[in-house]
């Protein structure tokens, strides 16, 4: 198949593979479910294999030498080789997490822990002097590890600003990214813009003073294909939950040479080489950095999750939602009184659609648009520093994914305008 | 509809028109909170007159905010200021927790109306636990610099920072 030729995605068909999407809220209002940026919901595919695993092959993996410790170990390193095509990565370059910011804290923790690290793993440490570079974007878990880091450390902490449409300023770039800089942390698509950055071009000026590249695709991998070779950056992480997968389950992907000279962040059982009394040496990665019995099932699961979006096509999956994001933003932009907060037209954009309507407290709204059935996260959404850029307390955010439809955005609409009337800030129409 | 049960009129009507908003002078004690989840936030003064009666019971003799949030949190303050302003102390606490345990009745709750007057208009809140903290944004705040103001002036009465913990 190749792009353009194929049928369009077929929300209706998916739909009746969510069996919560069938279930009604509040006093029997249909749910028409609008916080897939918060998390996602999850498919039959995905609860069956993960109940499959309880059911026929459970047991700690990489422990053991019985028969369902050899079946648990397989299914979870099967996991692993699923979920690490499906961004394009080497199975070895793929570390559970517990989810996207477990994986920046294990990238920000094994550069503070280099410093008292034996020789080898040295090569990351951070200092007074060097660099950490961030944006004015990130969601707190982009962020704030990076803040305690350089407080930690004695590094200093440095921001990309944002433009007032909603766009990353690359216009400091080149003073910003500098030989001092060891790395650069950014989102791949905002959680409240639905921006999606321009990471080959950031990657390219790190690459070029030698720094490297964390990518947050907490918002990027669930909704758009995603390769990390052609990307091009060092470090990604994501979260299962947000993808169609079990909670619990995150990943880190890491160039292999850097993982394999990375300390660990969590130390324990299984992450081990040899355990004296006084010390130990640490086995290779990824296994360095998944210290305790992990989390096969999930594993499991999020593979399974991989499979059945591999199954529909990320490229028909984005398609999908940039068509949900055109008519969102059409909508809810001829509404009188509502400002979207971020870009508003949708090249380079993602389905997540943050916007304030006059008058009305997101608070308020949320709960109006709840007692009609649509389900919206509303607040900060963990990124108050780029709300206090764009001077607002809190939004309104609706954040779309391969299930919603058409109707859904209209739903969402309406149930804007309910609120105006309900607290009488526009004429009723 | 659900709304009206939780929006009542005289929540819309003190959201629209609020009362007692605005900072003052005198006071003896200011706190700020804000609530994380949604970064709304109320910034209280209190201002506490000894008491001249028996025992001598301090006073609040004036609440002051200034605040951003949402309808509950902006109505609930408001209404506050109402019914502590002229009140003691100790009423005030009585309120207090009258008021938090309303919110925490899960829609269940039979607020006395005796007590708590207009407040009683947010019984609906508690129905909905994401907002039960908007309601009691400026309460806790208000208990917050109510103790600092006591800790500030013995002669204003009352037990001090102990006696209202």
């Amino acid at each position: 198949m190749t792009r353009g030729e194929h049928a369009p995605l077929d929300a209706e068909a998916v739909r009746g593979d969510f069996p919560i999407l069938s279930r009604t809220v509040r006093d029997g209002r249909p749910l028409v479910y609008l916080d897939s940026g918060a998390t996602s919901q999850k498919p039959r595919q995905v609860l069956d294999a993960e109940r499959g695993f309880y059911e026929r092959h459970n047991a700690a993996v990489h422990r053991g030498a019985h028969q369902l410790a050899e079946e648990a170990t397989d299914a979870y390193e099967a996991a692993r080789s699923t979920i690490a095509s499906f961004v394009g990565a080497d199975a070895g370059e793929v570390v559970f997490t517990k989810n996207a910011t477990e994986g920046v804290n294990l990238v920000a923790y094994a550069m503070g822990n280099a410093a008292t690290a034996d020789e080898p793993y040295r090569r990351f440490s951070v200092g007074p002097g060097d660099e950490v570079v961030v944006t004015e974007m990130e969601h707190h878990a982009n962020l704030v590890p990076w803040q305690e880091l350089c407080r930690r450390t004695g590094a200093t902490l440095r921001w990309f600003g944002l433009t007032e449409d909603g766009r990353l300023d690359l216009s400091d770039m080149e003073d910003l990214v500098n030989e001092r800089t060891k790395l650069v942390a950014l989102t791949h698509q905002s959680n409240v813009l639905g921006t999606v950055n321009p990471v080959r071009e950031v990657t390219a000026r790190a690459h070029e003073v030698g720094a490297l590249v964390l990518l947050d695709a907490a918002q990027s991998v669930p909704h758009m294909p995603v390769d990390v070779r052609e990307l091009g950056c060092d470090f990604l992480v994501f979260s299962g939950h947000k993808m169609l997968g079990p909670n619990g389950i995150g990943v880190l992907y890491g160039r292999a040479e850097l993982l394999a000279a990375m300390p660990p962040f969590i130390t324990g059982g299984a992450m081990i080489g040899v355990v004296h009394m006084d010390h130990s040496t640490w086995a290779e990665p990824p296994q360095r950095f998944e210290a305790g019995v992990p989390m096969a099932p999930q594993a499991v699961g999020l593979a399974a999750a991989c499979d059945y979006l591999s199954a529909v096509g990320m490229d028909r999956v984005a398609e999908h939602e940039h068509r949900l994001t055109e008519y969102a933003v059409k909508l809810l932009g001829g509404i009188d009184g509502v400002r979207i907060v971020g870009p508003t037209d949708t090249v380079d954009r993602g389905g997540a659609v943050s916007f304030t309507v006059e008058g009305i407290h997101p608070h308020d709204l949320g709960q109006v648009l709840d007692d009609e059935g649509v389900e919206v996260r509303v607040g900060h959404h963990c990124a108050w520093p780029l709300h206090r850029r764009y001077q607002v307390q809190a939004t309104t955010r609706a954040s779309f994914y391969l299930y919603n439809t058409l109707a859904d955005v209209e739903a969402l609409a309406g149930a804007v305008r309910t609120a105006q009337r309900f607290f009488g800030t526009a004429e009723a129409r | 509809m659900r709304l009206d049960a939780m929006y009542q009129e005289i929540i819309l009507d003190h959201y629209r028109n609020p009362h007692n908003k605005g900072l003052r002078e005198p006071f003896e004690g200011e706190a700020h909170h804000i609530n994380p989840t949604c970064g709304d936030e109320v910034t209280l003064r209190v201002h506490l007159a000894p008491g001249s009666g028996e025992g001598g019971a301090a006073k609040v003799a004036d609440v002051s905010y200034d605040s951003m949030g949402c309808s509950i949190s902006q109505a609930s303050a408001s209404v506050m200021t109402d019914l502590l302003i002229g009140r003691t102390v100790e009423e005030g606490l009585e309120m207090l927790d009258a008021f938090n345990e309303l919110m925490h009745s899960k829609g269940q709750g039979e607020p006395d109306e005796d007590v708590l007057e207009d407040a009683v208009a947010f019984a609906g809140v508690s129905k909905y636990p994401a907002r039960i903290k908007c309601a009691l944004l400026a309460w806790m705040a208000w208990k917050d610099a109510t103790v600092q103001s006591l800790g500030s002036d013995p002669r204003a009465g009352g037990d001090g920072p102990e006696g209202v913990s």
